[in-house]
């Protein structure tokens, strides 16, 4: 079958795990080339594409311009600062972008939540670890009953925060409780996280707190919550409820404790952190490359049809 | 008071009544009760006075307990009476952030102390810096010190230290530290850091004062105290008992021990529930256990009608860090479905 041509732009964790997770499971892209800044010698993930029988590059940006014929999206897997000088070339060359940075040049988008609406965009972000773990909660509970207040406490292993994370730690609080209002729904959003380094390391773990206008529903809540998990469940496997949500009746909340363990494609399995933001990433790619092939089809059989 | 004839090691005390002392009341003191507090701790010539949710700045929260007021209205409020005494903040980076900092410099803090979890000092840079650009006094504060040896705690010092840090705190935050833990951190870090040292303690074992005073001892140049020990878990250091037991040992505050033991008086007319060690905040200390926990152990249990105790081991088997009172709930759900013999 016909595959959209993809590239993965930074060959450190994140692309690296990216790479992993399309390579095993999609069904619509094909990683044509996979770009760094450091030539194989000293970059693994560069190293372990090549193994791949991937194309690798080490000319930044000029490795995407080289190629953009041969793709239809590129996923970032650099820095904000990055990003930000990329996206402008991207767009030119007509290429999807979908931004693992927190440059958050497009919209954010958590696949089990409003991938739909975003899929005619050109740059979608994929807001934070934080982000993609608790806003389809938040969305969940808010679709049957308002979410006046929504708080999260994301709890990670300090071995899975690298340091461009611990540099900026305000832009993980700040995005992800900006997408609790803005995707989830909550009226106001709070985001807390905590690095915690004991070993072996902790699974992450997130807490999602939401205060409702009526708990009445907390049957229809409940069972609401229950449904998202098993959506996210399609593209990340090792998102559970860690306990039944617990609610609290007297103060209008509804609490749930999620954990997420990793696939360990190229992370270890306790980074579910990570894992989440590359399977989010991946499963986004997959939407957009289903609807691109779509479209070609129907294109390609307007010319069918015309040339008859 | 005992005026000796040699010249007398002097000791600055930061007051955190009302910041650790937060955790005590439930983070609810009025902004009324702040500043009544902060002026007859200006009267005693307390030189520095830490206003913040118990959590740092923005720590008013679900999961931390919600303030009476705003991060605003108490520091404008307290900056309003004081005219000696500085104006001190605590911030937790992942907690709050830059934009809280800039709200506590408009309302006229002039000390800013940034803690994180003593392995993780890395975090603390955005902040450190922002605080040094605007001219705060910035402390670097490691908390949970009792879970490392002097070693790993040098290291993390020095980050804070580059990050442009004027003088680096530890936190007993578990009361968990017993004299000699303390002298082996403080006397290694004083000999690696060129910048000051200074010692936060908790009262679980019994051990706030006597820890403090081995600190200073070690070199510690600054202490921290809360009036009547109202602090987290069975309360910190007893600042009124500090200023006399640092006079009696040879050390000069510059604090005044009646106007501090009035200090303490006006507390106790706000009949408020002052910490003591009962036997689950023995136990923090001797868990290590983040001494904040306990509060919110307290209502986890009833909740789930367990016995806070084993809640609180369970705690410290996690190795569970400042923070993370979302555990709570959830070694409690666990432990409540187990003995139900679901999940």
């Amino acid at each position: 079958m016909e595959k959209v041509g993809v590239a993965i732009v930074g060959p450190g964790n994140i692309g690296t795990d990216l790479m992993y997770k399309i390579l095993k499971r999609s069904k619509y892209m094909d990683i044509r080339r996979v770009i760094g800044i450091f030539p194989p010698s000293k970059s693994e993930g560069l190293r372990l594409a090549h193994q791949k029988g991937i194309d690798v590059a080490w000319n930044g940006i000029d490795g995407v311009v080289e190629i953009a014929d041969e793709i239809d999206i590129v996923f970032e897997a650099t820095t904000a600062k990055a990003h930000l000088q990329n996206a402008p070339i991207y767009k030119k060359l007509g290429l999807v972008t979908i931004d693992l940075t927190p440059a958050a040049v497009g919209p954010y988008v958590v696949p089990a939540v409003n991938i739909g609406e975003h899929l005619d965009k050109d740059n979608v972000n994929m807001v934070t670890c934080g982000g993609q773990a608790t806003v389809p909660i938040v969305y969940a509970v808010n679709r049957v009953s308002r979410v006046e207040y929504a708080e999260i406490i994301s709890s990670i292993a300090s071995k899975s925060a690298g340091p461009g994370t611990r540099k900026n730690i305000d832009e993980f609080t700040q995005t992800t409780a900006k997408a609790l209002e803005k995707v989830g729904g909550a009226k106001r959003g709070k985001a807390i996280i905590i690095l915690n380094p004991a070993e072996p390391p902790i699974i992450m773990q997130n807490t999602i707190h939401c205060i409702v206008e009526d708990i009445s529903e907390k049957e229809e809540i409940l069972q609401s919550v229950y449904d998202m998990v098993k959506t996210i469940q399609q593209y990340v496997p090792g998102y559970a409820l860690k306990v039944s949500p617990v609610v609290f009746e007297d103060e209008f909340r509804v609490t749930a404790i999620i954990r997420v363990i990793g696939e360990g494609d190229y992370l270890p399995t306790y980074a579910g952190n990570l894992d989440i933001m590359t399977a989010a990433a991946a499963a986004t790619g997959e939407k957009f490359a289903e609807k691109i092939l779509n479209e070609r089809e129907v294109l390609d059989n307007r010319v069918l049809a015309k040339s008859r | 008071m005992c005026g000796g004839g040699f010249r007398k090691k002097q000791i600055r005390i930061i007051d955190t009544t009302l910041r650790d002392g937060m955790h005590a009341v439930k983070h609810k003191f009025t902004t009324e009760q702040m500043v009544k507090i902060a002026g007859v701790l200006e009267d005693a010539n307390v030189e520095t006075i830490e206003v913040s949710h118990g959590d740092g700045l923005g720590g008013s929260s679900i999961n931390y307990g919600f303030a009476a007021a705003s991060d605003k209205e108490y520091l404008e409020g307290v900056a309003s009476v004081l005219s000696k005494s500085k104006l001190a903040v605590l911030l937790l980076p992942g907690i709050g952030t830059v934009e809280d900092l800039k709200i506590a410099v408009d309302a006229g803090a002039k000390v800013a102390r940034i803690a994180t979890h003593v392995t993780e000092a890395d975090i603390s840079e955005e902040h450190i810096t922002y605080c040094k650009e605007v001219g705060l006094e910035t402390i670097g504060v490691l908390m949970m010190t009792h879970t490392v040896g002097p070693g790993k705690i040098v290291e993390q010092a020095n980050l804070m230290e580059s990050y442009g840090a004027d003088m680096v705190y530890l936190m007993d935050s578990a009361g968990a530290m017993i004299p000699k833990n303390v002298e082996d951190r403080i006397t290694t870090l004083k000999n690696e850091l060129s910048i000051p040292v200074g010692f936060h303690a908790h009262n679980n074992l019994g051990l706030a004062i006597g820890n403090s005073l081995k600190a200073v001892e070690a070199g510690a140049a600054s202490l921290d105290g809360t009036l009547r020990g109202l602090g987290a878990g069975a309360g910190n250091a007893q600042e009124e008992v500090l200023v006399a037991v640092l006079d009696k040992a040879g050390y000069k505050t510059g604090v005044d021990l009646y106007n501090i033991m009035d200090a303490a008086e006006l507390l106790d007319s706000m009949a408020l529930q002052l910490p003591k060690i009962d036997n689950t905040s023995l136990l923090l200390g001797y868990a290590g256990v983040y001494s904040s926990f306990l509060l919110h152990t307290y209502r986890a249990a009833e909740k789930f009608n367990l016995d806070p105790r084993d809640i609180i081991i369970e705690l410290g088997r996690r190795e569970a860090v400042g923070g993370q009172e979302d555990w709570i709930i959830e070694v409690a759900a666990e432990m409540a479905a187990k003995r139900s013999g679901g999940m």
